[in-house]
């Protein structure tokens, strides 16, 4: 459950920080995420290179990848409404999804670990190895990712923008390099997500669909462009899912994701954790 | 004019079984004709209120597990020890069960709409859409989950005096799409000409002017819905009873993004959008299967989608219009509505 929570963490910052800063509903969240689990079986089983340099590996793809798709297709359509970008977005998304299949196929792929079979057992609690890695792994970006928006320069510039557009315009900060950075970062975050999840689960095209549904689950927890609230979001939309797969059935597990986006909108459509934002 | 060129379009579309002997061609226009209907009817909401709605199959499939299940009959037990047992029904009573029940859950995701808004409006109805096909996955006692419904019967007709017609051939089949589809496409018409309509494109032009005009926002957003949602139950009941087997992957999330594909290619916000859309992007499929594989198709669906956001982004039908046809007194479909209009026939 806590590696779980970790990985969808790091999904949610993506999607909240493109979401937040950008106004754009990342329809590729899914995709950069499939992506990543990709790039570690092409590193891993492909290529035969070391598990744990294929993680930076995925990182630094989905940044590309994410720089390449908003230089491509998002900053052409700046100025445009909120639902022209979307569907775009679902256009990218239908094709680079198919495209997936189209190379590897619809056949599910596994990646072997070097990490010991056997788990490390702590009195009544037993975790494994690649479980304790994913958990280290995604708090390791976490802190980051905070770290970079908190504490460096791009990150202030990155939360000007966030705020007032124009302003941070006219105070010298160049908008169009935020946006495709904050894509770039979004991205490869969610490549880092799928990458981590991948050795635990099996890698296929597909993957990512429920993936996104979770990010934007976790988004709307946590309130829009806010960190905080995504890691705790994260966390709790996988405690939700263990108790919605333990007390209702295992088939509703993936539901959750979708009640609690429901139930939040209606009834605290600003978030858990947010002030005040708008909605409407 | 007008007229004229509406009764040769339907003439020709009725005609088609006539000279078309191809059972493979004729299958993919009713199946694109049942999508076309749920395509107007997503452009109802999409193109006449603004609000995009992702979950849209989600109304289609209840509509296609109503109306089968009504024509099928079921036997489920509920919590607390009570059965619920349902002899089978004609299928004609599936299809009004199927508009009707449609309906009611427009009417719940239309009250939503009230609350939230754009990105989170689309949001809320994708997840409505993934939580009715998980439960069409998981309640297999009901819906037999993923092995699917089968069997379900074809539509009779009750003909007075003479008994029932089943309509079990192709060509049958057509010419019940084609009048549901020409219903639907009526119906709208009317709607959207009327002083419901102009409300509706009132508030999606300026919310603020129309509710300070007297336009009921809830009411208004709540009645597109429920009738778009009605519109798409009719089409997945056309849908169960022509394809005779039904499983949870009708609520696939790539079936809304066809329609939303039909929709915006033919035009958002035009009667004829659609349809012209959804004739383009439903025979596509056919006219590539020679020459690509599906996966393939799917690369070029999505790229035709961006092409035609970047290079035509208001769609075909508005597009071509503003070219080859002058506007007319008497304000085509497609004209902007003033808003002093709708004030204007408002009884003081």
């Amino acid at each position: 459950m806590l590696v779980l929570g970790g990985t969808y963490a790091l999904l949610g910052i993506g999607l909240t920080l493109i979401f937040g800063i950008m106004n754009v509903v990342n329809f590729t969240h899914g995709v950069l995420y499939t992506f990543g689990a990709y790039i570690m079986f092409i590193v891993v089983q492909q290529l035969g290179l070391n598990f744990f340099l294929a993680l930076p590996v995925a990182v630094l793809a989905g940044w590309l990848l994410g720089a390449a798709i908003e230089l491509t297709l998002l900053r052409p359509l700046r100025g445009s409404d909120i639902d022209t970008t979307m569907l775009v977005m679902i256009g990218a998304w239908i094709a680079m999804q198919s495209g997936t299949l189209w190379i590897w196929g619809g056949v599910a792929k596994s990646v072997a670990t070097p990490l010991p079979e056997a788990p490390l057992v702590l009195g009544p609690v037993s975790v494994s190895w690649l479980r304790l890695f994913v958990l280290a792994a995604a708090a390791l970006l976490i802190l980051v990712t905070y770290l970079l928006i908190n504490k460096t320069s791009l990150g202030r510039a990155m939360r000007a923008t966030f705020q007032d557009h124009d302003t941070a315009s006219l105070m010298g900060v160049n908008v169009d390099m935020i946006y495709t950075s904050t894509f770039a970062i979004g991205s490869s975050l969610a490549a880092a997500a799928g990458a981590l999840l991948g050795p635990v689960y099996v890698i296929f095209p597909q993957m990512g669909d429920l993936a996104a549904v979770k990010a934007f689950a976790i988004v709307i927890l946590g309130g829009l462009g806010n960190i905080t609230g995504a890691v705790i979001g994260g966390f709790i939309l996988a405690l939700a899912e263990e108790l919605g797969a333990g007390y209702v059935s295992s088939g509703y597990r993936d539901a959750m994701g979708f009640v609690i986006i429901i139930a939040v909108l209606i009834f605290r459509p600003t978030g858990l954790f947010a002030r005040a934002e708008r909605v409407g | 004019m007008r007229a004229a060129v509406t009764i040769l379009v339907v003439a020709a579309l009725a005609s088609v079984p006539l000279w078309l002997r191809d059972p493979y061609l004729l299958n993919a226009l009713i199946t694109t004709g049942i999508f076309v209907v749920g395509a107007m009817s997503l452009n109802l909401l999409l193109g006449f209120t603004g609000q995009l709605s992702l979950g849209h199959i989600a109304f289609f499939g209840i509509g296609a597990y109503v109306s089968a299940l009504t024509s099928l009959g079921f036997d489920v037990g509920l919590p607390g020890g009570v059965r619920l047992v349902h002899a089978p029904w004609p299928p004609i009573a599936g299809f009004l069960l199927a508009i009707l029940v449609a309906g009611l859950c427009g009417y719940f995701v239309g009250l939503l709409s009230f609350r939230v808004r754009g990105a989170y409006f689309v949001i809320v109805t994708i997840s409505f859409a993934e939580v009715v096909r998980l439960v069409a996955l998981n309640w297999v006692e009901l819906t037999q989950g993923p092995l699917a419904l089968t069997n379900i019967p074809s539509i009779a007709l009750p003909l007075p005096g003479i008994g029932e017609l089943t309509l079990r051939t192709k060509m049958q089949n057509y010419y019940l799409v084609l009048v549901v589809a020409l219903v639907a496409y009526l119906l709208i018409a009317r709607l959207v000409h009327s002083h419901f309509g102009r409300a509706m494109r009132g508030l999606m032009e300026n919310e603020t002017l129309a509710v300070s005009v007297g336009i009921d926002v809830t009411r208004t957003l709540t009645l597109a819905a429920v009738i778009s949602a009605a519109i798409a139950g009719a089409a997945g009941s056309l849908y169960a009873h022509y394809i005779r087997i039904i499983d949870p992957e009708v609520f696939a999330f790539i079936n809304t993004v066809t329609m939303v594909i039909m929709v915006i290619s033919g035009g958002k916000g035009s009667l004829a959008g659609p349809v012209i859309g959804g004739l383009i992007f439903g025979l596509l499929p056919v006219a590539l299967r020679p020459v690509m594989a599906p996966e393939a198709q799917w690369i070029a669906y999505g790229g035709v989608l961006i092409a035609i956001l970047f290079v035509l982004p208001r769609g075909i039908v508005p597009s071509l219009a503003q070219r080859f046809i002058r506007p007319r007194s008497g304000a085509p479909a497609l004209a902007p509505v003033a808003l002093t209009e709708t004030g204007a026939k408002e009884p003081a």
